[in-house]
């Protein structure tokens, strides 16, 4: 029925919708390569396994947004579920990982840099990178998302449909970069601070999963729901494993023990 | 005088620290096996079981968020520990064992009983489980508090890096 009922809007799963999601991942990679051969010149190389990272985030955002994998989420849960994994949590924790603001300061020239760390510094940047600000933008969309009908308006409107992407993948990257410090910031929260948020956070996704295998969106079938949802599940616990990971190391190398001269071997 | 304070706090700070360590990865490793075993395996728990109160949604997302962080985080700080050589595997294991049955014992009574997030496994006579369950949980406890007061104070002899 589900089914049926989503193919009667092609308009959404059209190739302009497609184009328009898959086209500023496309933009900002071709952005970042440049930006890394154009700093290269000036100060060392810019490392390999951040450039990889960038590419391969960028094609799974593009992957997850345009072509088969998009096509078949707007007809099945489970499909739509691969995508949101695909760039809700894969695509920009890849993205993260390869430090683009960093990046972009050393590109711009002098002066514009220090106006970019101006705007990072600014009040409204801080507030919405505040892990518990970011964790309610992050949980809180995707509660609202699969909890009210916005699911189904989603599949019917573009506007919303492409509203909701932006947010799911904005608001994902806001949450990633408050938990685990690639780039530099303006404003450091402790390793127990971030532990704690990161863990309620991370609840969030894990209760919504089981409440969507109880009751699904509007518009879904019951299988597609109990498949999809297990999915998210266990999915999202595999990328989790790679963030709290991230979180531990980073731990570990800031507390090292600092031996005094005596201690030293 | 002052080494000897730092020195008395060094030792209460890495008796604490193996105790965490290992509570910590305990968690973790109970919520892991019950996860892999009676989820995935066996397939005696459900995934989600229809008389679920909303609360116990809520703990078991906590609680599955919490012992993967504290399964990695637990292990971290056992490296750390290591590291300062300072680790303590007695009561590391003192930890693991308070660690994994409190979590068993929790999941037993509160969360299969009082929030009904699922049951041990559907079948008629499910007190036997129950029992088995619990009673394994209380042995940890027992075992991991014995463990603990053995090793209370113990590290004044091992103390120092090696």
């Amino acid at each position: 029925m589900g089914e049926a009922n989503h193919s009667t809007h092609p308009d959404v799963i059209g190739i302009v919708p497609q184009i328009l999601l898959a086209l500023p991942f496309a933009i900002v990679l071709i952005l970042y390569i440049l930006a890394v051969i154009r700093s290269n010149q000036r100060y060392k190389q810019w490392p390999m396994y951040r450039i990889t990272c960038w590419i391969l985030g960028a094609i799974f955002a593009i992957l997850a947004v345009a072509g088969p994998v998009a096509s078949l989420g707007h007809m099945n849960f489970t499909a739509h579920m691969v995508g949101h994994l695909l760039v809700g949590m894969l695509a920009l924790l890849l993205m993260a990982l390869a430090a683009p603001v960093t990046l972009m300061l050393r590109t711009l020239p002098t002066a514009t840099a220090r106006k970019v760390s101006k705007v990072l510094q600014s009040l409204p940047s801080r507030f919405v990178t505040n892990p518990i600000v970011a964790s309610i933008l992050n949980i809180g969309g995707l509660w609202f998302l699969y909890t009210t009908n916005l699911y189904s308006l989603m599949h019917e409107s573009i506007w919303v449909h492409l509203i909701v992407h932006f947010h799911v993948f904005i608001a994902g990257y806001l949450f990633t970069i408050s938990i685990i410090y690639i780039d530099p910031r303006p404003h450091r929260f402790s390793f127990w601070y971030r532990s704690v948020v990161f863990i309620i956070a991370l609840a969030g996704p894990g209760i919504l999963t089981k409440y969507i295998y109880a009751y699904p969106p509007l518009g879904v079938p019951k299988e597609q729901a109990e498949s999809g949802a297990m999915l998210m599940y266990y999915g999202g616990d595999a990328i989790d494993i790679i963030l709290i990971f991230i979180l531990c190391f980073q731990w570990f190398r800031a507390t090292r023990p600092r031996l005094s001269l005596a201690e030293r071997t | 005088m002052t080494t000897k304070s730092t020195g008395a706090k060094r030792q209460v700070f890495s008796e604490n620290r193996n105790l965490w360590s290992g509570l910590l990865f305990g968690v973790g490793l109970a919520a892991f096996l019950d996860e892999l075993l009676f989820h995935q395996l066996l397939r005696w728990h459900h995934f989600y079981d229809k008389s679920t109160t909303d609360i116990g949604l809520i703990s078991d997302g906590l609680f599955h968020a919490f012992s993967w962080f504290a399964t990695i985080g637990g292990l971290f700080i056992l490296a750390d520990l290591r590291r300062r050589g300072v680790f303590s595997l007695k009561r590391w294991w003192s930890g693991v064992l308070l660690g994994a049955g409190g979590f068993q014992l929790y999941d037993g009574t509160i969360q299969h009983k009082l929030m009904q997030i699922h049951q041990i496994r559907y079948v008629e006579n499910i007190m036997k489980y129950d029992l088995v369950w619990n009673g394994s949980a209380v042995i940890m406890i027992l075992a991991g508090l014995f463990l603990l007061k053995r090793t209370r104070g113990e590290k004044r002899v091992v103390d120092g890096r090696g």
